[in-house]
């Protein structure tokens, strides 16, 4: 099986026997990965149906809670890393559950569609219309993604509420990293990959 | 009655009974000097004897869950849904055992045995017998079925409490617990549910505290109500106006009088038919070994601390309209679960069945059993 790109990052910062939980774990594929290769103790999080029985199939520990329900049920720092990738977009709260993210585990990791790419902006611009792209497929109407935002924006949040960015990385559309793409982030990534952690 | 024998089922089956002949001591404390547990067998126990499943029955269950004891016999096994070739519970792949519980009424010793030592039926005197009390004796079964280690631990309701008492006292026998529609602990609401369904039965007139058999009759009208009240709890609101509504059986609204709605006649059916079949001391002595089901009580409430010697994984299913064994029951086990560093799987099923849910063959549902028992197979069965 070969492990989407950014999933490959992720898979690299974690620490074999971690404990991690994975926000919106899709089917799974990253917990199968890690508990496979580092043995971890890890749990995903999602709703949709049928990524639940795939990520049975799989023998992942998946767990059905909407995130918009709140993380309420983890106690804090009960997990080394939490993951949530492509998910922030689409959730109703990102700030609180950002800070939630960072109250269970001890750093985490988010990756979302970048709204301040070139095409968006270049969409917007000419036509007046709501940008569509390979990362960002769905009209306006019927989006999942209700909060969209750019490189810049996300990094003003993480100011506002006190999170610690270890690292930004980014990476076009297939999650491939080059390094041209981080002369100016916020215009040619496609999707933003940061690794949080706490202000002490 | 079954006219032929469709190809998804067990087929026609037979109950065998195991004899304990060690004297068995109870938690209450009371020693049984041997007893009996009748259960039946599907599939075939393979070489290694790593292939079986236990199931357990709730409330009013029994050891025959799927099949037929006879071409005669109008309806299957309980769960017989569930198991049987290439069904979830699949008996071309699994060995499944299915154990009528000690202090029942359809077989193993309980209130319908004579006591050896007063050559009386033991009646209303049968010893309190709790959830671990059944496990040990399972574990007895087992023991004789020469199986060290199940693949899977399976119930629903009570039957659930069965399954994770096991991954608790027998951390070494079990592989994987799957608990349906369960709770760590039953609610104050239900444990009323329960006190109602006591009451009905024994301030029946015929029941003679408990000593009804001797005085040949049954309080069949109290465990009827018994019934028709857990019955109700075992559906939901919903549930019951898609399949009621305010349809009439009989009568006419308009005459004022001598109406009968669907729901009342369903009720009283039911109601009728179970007092018909089973005991109601067995039904007093299963429902408080519901109300004491507690294993955190040990651990100081600590659901955490009681799942640190657990070593099986879990699947852990509740449904959407079980206002019995609501979803929040099943979240405060995954919950603990997580926090003890188990192994964890669990699914929130829509349904609008309430409860009863665990018995239905819910599209879903029996997906989500057949996927996980699919990797139990793949992981412990060779």
């Amino acid at each position: 099986m070969t492990l989407r790109a950014d999933l490959k990052l992720i898979s690299e910062l974690v620490n074999p026997n971690a404990r991690v939980l994975d926000l919106g774990c899709g089917e799974g594929d990253l917990l199968a990965h890690l508990q496979h290769t580092k043995q971890v103790n890890g749990y995903g999080l999602d709703v949709d149906a049928n990524n639940i029985r795939i990520c049975i199939d799989k023998g992942v520990n998946v767990i059905e809670q909407n995130l918009d329900d709140g993380l309420s049920n983890f106690a804090d720092d009960s997990f080394d890393m939490v993951v949530m990738t492509e998910t922030l977009q689409s959730v109703r709260e990102p700030d609180h559950l950002l800070k939630e993210m960072l109250r269970i585990g001890e750093e985490c990791v988010v990756t979302f569609p970048n709204f301040g790419h070139w095409r968006c902006r270049l969409q917007l611009m000419t036509f007046g219309r709501m940008p569509v792209a390979n990362h960002l497929p769905h009209s306006w109407f019927n989006t999942p993604n209700i909060h969209l935002c750019t490189f810049k924006d996300f990094e003003a949040l993480c100011l506002d509420l006190n999170l610690r960015i270890i690292q930004r990385r980014v990476v076009d559309y297939k999650h491939n990293e080059y390094t041209w793409l981080s002369s100016a982030p916020n215009l040619l990534g496609t999707v933003a990959f940061y690794r949080l952690g706490k202000n002490s | 009655m079954p006219s032929v024998i469709v190809e998804d089922s067990v087929g026609i089956v037979n109950s065998q009974i195991y004899t304990h002949t060690q004297p068995f001591t109870l938690q209450c404390g009371t020693t049984l000097p041997s007893y009996e547990l009748v259960y039946e067998t599907y599939g075939v126990l393979n070489e290694n004897k790593s292939n079986a499943i236990l199931v357990c029955h709730a409330l009013s269950g029994h050891h025959h869950a799927a099949g037929y004891h006879s071409m005669d016999e109008k309806k299957p096994g309980w769960w017989d849904t569930c198991i049987g070739p290439n069904k979830p519970i699949d008996t071309n792949i699994f060995y499944v055992v299915s154990v009528n519980n000690l202090g029942g009424c359809h077989g193993s010793t309980g209130p319908l045995t004579l006591d050896p030592e007063t050559q009386k039926l033991y009646g209303p005197s049968f010893p309190s017998v709790l959830v671990r009390d059944w496990v040990v004796s399972q574990s007895h079964l087992a023991d004789h079925l020469g199986i060290h280690k199940f693949a899977a631990i399976v119930g629903g309701s009570l039957g659930g409490m069965q399954a994770l008492q096991w991954t608790i006292d027998f951390p070494d026998r079990v592989n994987a617990a799957l608990l349906i529609a369960c709770a760590a602990k039953l609610s104050a609401q239900n444990i009323a549910f329960n006190e109602i369904a006591r009451q009905a039965i024994t301030t029946d007139p015929n029941f003679f505290a408990g000593r009804y058999v001797e005085n040949s009759v049954q309080p069949s009208q109290g465990l009827m109500l018994a019934r028709m009240i857990g019955h109700v709890t075992y559906l939901s609101d919903d549930g019951m106006r898609e399949r009621f509504g305010r349809e009439l059986k009989s009568g006419d609204l308009g005459s004022g009088g001598g109406v009968e709605f669907q729901v009342e006649s369903y009720l009283h059916y039911q109601g009728r038919a179970f007092s018909k079949h089973f005991d109601a001391n067995t039904y007093v002595l299963m429902t408080k070994a519901l109300d004491y089901f507690d294993p955190a009580r040990e651990t100081g409430n600590d659901l955490v601390a009681t799942f640190a010697p657990v070593k099986a994984k879990f699947l852990v299913l509740s449904f959407s309209s079980d206002w019995r064994f609501p979803v929040e029951r099943s979240r405060e086990i995954v919950n603990a679960l997580i926090e003890a560093r188990k192994n964890v799987a669990a699914a929130e099923i829509e349904s609008d069945q309430g409860h009863d849910s665990f018995l239905l063959p819910i599209e879903r549902y029996v997906r989500i059993l057949r996927s996980y028992l699919i990797r139990i197979a793949d992981e412990v069965c060779k």
